[in-house]
């Protein structure tokens, strides 16, 4: 009996100690996140008082004189991200309906596969062929073609450089459409397979089952994983830094180089040549943390609502 | 409505329902296709110029000053191992042990609030990292070293691995768990011998995942490890990395250092592919039918 | 295997399956659908080994078995709807009025309008109001509905879920009791004015008492719609279905009137599975 409570408890202190261990991992997840917004916080203490939200609105760019406004950088930032998602959405659903819906099953497996590698890939290998494939495809054919048919409007007027927003939004667009293709493809796995087969047996086709039955119920997953992309397209660097050519103006022509906020952290970051310079980085970075993170949590309470209801779908 | 009379009618479809349903299942196809452009033009550029600017120099020798020919980056290559050993040595332990607590221990508010946590960690721009552990080490050590490279590359890795330990954790069949324990076990004994072995190929998957993205990472490594046109002799002092090269040759003027960077970039692609094909290899078991 | 006694089971080689007890029931009604030789399988394995078989015009007929026999697979092939699983093949014929359904040049999508289905657990679309699910068969195919309520409100008095719904038309299919869902499941397919109506243990989810309304709707059915009903409860088939067949390890052992396929069956596997000795 005594040896009874005596193991008992030793069994009860391993599980405590291990579990008091395992916690403290778990706490620094939690930690690291609140120690990245103090740092950042802490770094551009002297930008945001010097300037504070003006800096959001100001223009110009100037480490010599000391002028820093954030405006090219966020303006960039958008712009790019912007024509990321346009290309990519289409596609990208397009894709995870082909997995899900359409595609025989000894192809989804090899295809899914190779879309993941296009995630898997380095952002520096896409910088790296951005430069030496797309730009010069970029400049010399697809931009003079479209100044050709579209010059009247604005975004496609003006020289065909290459180095540009144009190509800084369909590198981004390649990379983010891994992102939200497979979590799409992971949205519509979780649509439960009854639905399917209560519109099938009304004597829908396929698109018509797709249209009216599944893509309603994942639909909110869907703008979560779209909403993802975008959190990545917004704080992609590398790739983007090699193509856009590097300009802190804002034209209006996507042909014009311009300039976003990861990029300019990545070139002049360990080269700033004052405290303020460094601060204001610092406010830039403090920033792109911001919207990624608030991003980043819609994202997931979106897609996390799609997966919650089918569960409790199937449980009925 | 329609009226059983012309049952022979019913048949037949209407061509309009039938051509739309033809047209967007092309249009899904050709969205596919279309994302598999990049990827094969992409691999093809990386083998072919890759191919043409690898050497046994390249793999073995030190890089050379502009306009000398020749040199390598064997000094980028040995540091990117060592960069991915020391993220791993933090990165991986610390994720598992926190894959382990969201599974195990993961319906209270805490774990909740953990989850959340590594999902919104795994969003944040690597670049962001990067001036993390630029201003809490590069900044108190005041010198860049690998060290902080492998920090901010661990940090990279933590989420992945975490939450892939959990999702796989929670595979295993409540019945072992329960055998386990009915036997008399400890719950942390169970929780390690049974549970984390049975997991342990998924897990091995995830971790090779995480691995090979971190071993793909130049941002963070920009303001931590820096860069070096040296063998690397410290974990205190900068250290040479293959993305980091790749990027520094990518945009200067010399055609032999793109010639270089398109080689170490398939040489990173080759590591990358490795890894995630292995990865593939360990989960025979996850199917992709739904 | 389909040898013992003659004059009751099916023989498979002439598609010939009208019995002498069926004679003697006087009027025969005409045949709906006749499968001949059907045979399904998933994968390599084979679920339906060559099955023949009469479904009577406006008569319920039930598919009894243990569970595995395929009886599910057997309906589903019906309005072609095993093809839709995974790895899914069929072999055979399904003759509706005469006309095989597996034919070249025919559209699985039409067939399933007029062969309607009601499936184990209830499965309204969440997304949509209960007026919304009874014309889903008709929206989500793009057909314009000129009377729309007068539609959900028939469908729903035939499928007798009218009277508890009436007020809450608006409301998500999905807040209803599993019993009215799954009436709102039949009034879905009733809608689309199906010729055939199979259903696949439609009450095997539910509880006794809304087990009896489906019961009772599926009798006032049976007058207008030609009803397959799958079960693997015996006291249904023999309280709802004019005719019985039993199906055991993907074959046919029996058919017939469905008294006298339980008071006196001819087979012994039968016996012994109405008896309750296995299944």
């Amino acid at each position: 009996m005594a040896a009874d409570t005596h193991e008992t408890r030793t069994a009860n202190r391993g599980d405590l100690v291990f579990q008091r261990l395992i916690v403290v991992g778990a706490v620094v997840m939690v930690v690291l996140l609140a120690a990245i917004a103090l740092e950042l916080t802490r770094e551009s203490r002297l930008s945001l008082s010097a300037s504070g939200v003006r800096f959001l609105g100001s223009t110009a760019w100037d480490p010599v004189k000391e002028l820093f406004g954030g405006l090219p950088f966020i303006y960039g930032t958008l712009v790019s991200s912007f024509l990321a998602l346009l290309v990519a959405v289409p596609v990208s659903l397009g894709v995870a309906i082909f997995l899900v819906e359409l595609a025989p099953s000894w192809l989804r497996g090899p295809v899914g596969f190779m879309v993941e590698l296009l995630a898997a890939l380095p952002s520096v290998v896409y910088g790296l062929w951005g430069i030496f494939v797309l730009v010069p495809w970029l400049r010399g054919g697809v931009e003079p073609a479209l100044a050709r048919s579209l010059g009247f409007l604005p975004f496609f007027s003006g020289p065909s450089q290459g180095f540009g927003m144009l190509a800084g939004g369909l590198v981004l667009s390649i990379m983010i459409l891994p992102t939200i293709a497979s979590v799409s493809r992971e949205v519509l796995r979780a649509v439960p397979n009854w639905l399917r087969e209560g519109a099938l047996a009304l004597g829908t086709t396929r698109w018509e089952m797709i249209r009216g039955t599944v893509l309603p119920f994942a639909r909110s997953g869907i703008i979560g994983a779209v909403i993802l992309g975008l959190g990545r397209a917004l704080g992609e660097t590398m790739a983007v830094t090699m193509v856009i050519g590097n300009r802190p103006k804002i034209a209006a022509s996507l042909f014009a180089p311009g300039y976003t906020m990861a990029s300019v952290i990545a070139n002049e970051y360990t080269e700033a040549t004052g405290d303020l310079h460094l601060s204001a980085l610092a406010e830039i970075g403090l920033l792109l943390f911001a919207v990624t993170l608030a991003l980043n949590a819609l994202a997931r309470l979106l897609v996390w609502r799609v997966s919650r209801v089918a569960v409790q779908g199937s449980r009925r | 409505m329609n009226s059983r009379k012309n049952s022979v009618d019913r048949i037949a479809l209407p061509g309009r329902r039938k051509i739309t349903d033809l047209v967007v299942r092309t249009l899904c196809l050709v969205a596919t296709l279309l994302a598999l452009v990049p990827l094969l033009s992409l691999l093809q550029f990386v083998i072919v110029r890759g191919a043409g600017g690898l050497s046994w120099d390249l793999l073995t020798q030190l890089p050379r000053p502009v306009g000398e020919p020749g040199g390598g980056m064997a000094n980028a290559i040995v540091g990117t191992l060592v960069l991915v050993g020391l993220a791993s040595c933090v990165g991986i332990p610390l994720g598992i042990t926190t894959g382990i607590y969201l599974a195990e221990y993961g319906h209270t508010r805490t774990a909740r609030v953990v989850r959340f946590s590594a999902d919104v960690l795994s969003g944040v721009p690597s670049i962001i990292v990067g001036m993390f552990v630029y201003g809490l080490m590069v900044v108190t050590m005041k010198r860049f070293s690998a060290v902080a490279g492998g920090v901010a590359l661990a940090i990279l890795m933590l989420p992945t691995v975490a939450r892939s330990t959990e999702e796989l954790l929670k595979l295993v069949p409540t019945s072992l768990r329960e055998a386990a324990l009915a036997l008399g076990v400890p719950r942390w004994r169970a929780t390690l011998r049974v549970v984390l072995r049975t997991a342990a190929p998924g897990i091995a998957t995830g971790v090779m995942l995480a691995v090979a993205r971190a071993a793909g990472e130049t941002a963070p490594l920009l303001f931590t490890a820096l860069n070096s046109r040296f063998w690397p002799t410290s974990l205190d002092r900068p250290i040479a990395s293959l993305p980091v090269q790749i990027f520094t040759y990518a945009i200067s003027p010399y055609e032999e250092w793109h010639r270089q960077a398109w080689a170490a970039a398939l040489v990173l692609v080759a590591l990358v592919l490795i890894l995630n094909v292995a990865a593939r290899f360990f989960v025979r078991h996850r199917t992709d039918a739904r | 295997m389909m040898k013992a006694t003659e004059s009751f089971v099916p023989t498979a080689e002439k598609g010939r399956v009208v019995t002498i007890a069926e004679r003697e029931s006087a009027i025969l009604p005409a045949e709906k659908i006749r499968s001949v030789d059907l045979r399904a399988s998933f994968g390599a394995t084979e679920v339906l080994k060559g099955i023949t078989l009469p479904i009577l015009e406006r008569q319920v007929t039930a598919i009894i078995g243990p569970s595995g026999c395929g009886k599910s697979t057997f309906v589903r092939c019906l309005n072609r709807m095993h093809e839709t699983a995974h790895r899914a093949t069929v072999a055979g014929r399904v003759l509706l009025d005469g006309r095989d359904i597996y034919r070249a040049g025919i559209d699985p999508v039409a067939i399933r309008r007029r062969v309607g289905m009601v499936f184990q657990k209830p499965n309204p679309f969440p997304t949509m109001s209960i007026a919304e699910n009874v014309l889903a068969g008709l929206s989500l195919t793009g057909e314009r509905i000129p009377h729309r309520m007068e539609l959900v409100e028939k469908a729903l008095r035939q499928a007798a879920l009218w009277d508890e719904v009436k007020d809450i038309l608006p409301r998500s299919g999905a807040s209803l009791s599993g019993g009215q869902q799954q009436r709102l499941c039949i009034a879905r397919a009733l809608a689309l004015d199906p010729e055939v109506l199979l259903m696949d243990e439609p009450c095997s989810a539910l509880d006794p008492i809304a087990t009896a309304r489906i019961e009772e709707l599926i009798h006032e059915l049976g007058d207008h719609v030609t009803i397959v009903i799958v079960t693997h409860n015996m006291q249904q088939a023999g309280r709802v279905a004019d005719h019985t067949a039993f199906l055991y390890m993907g074959e046919l052992v029996e058919y017939g009137p469905t008294d006298r396929v339980f008071t006196r069956p001819a087979e012994q596997r039968t016996e012994d599975y109405i008896t309750g000795r296995f299944g």
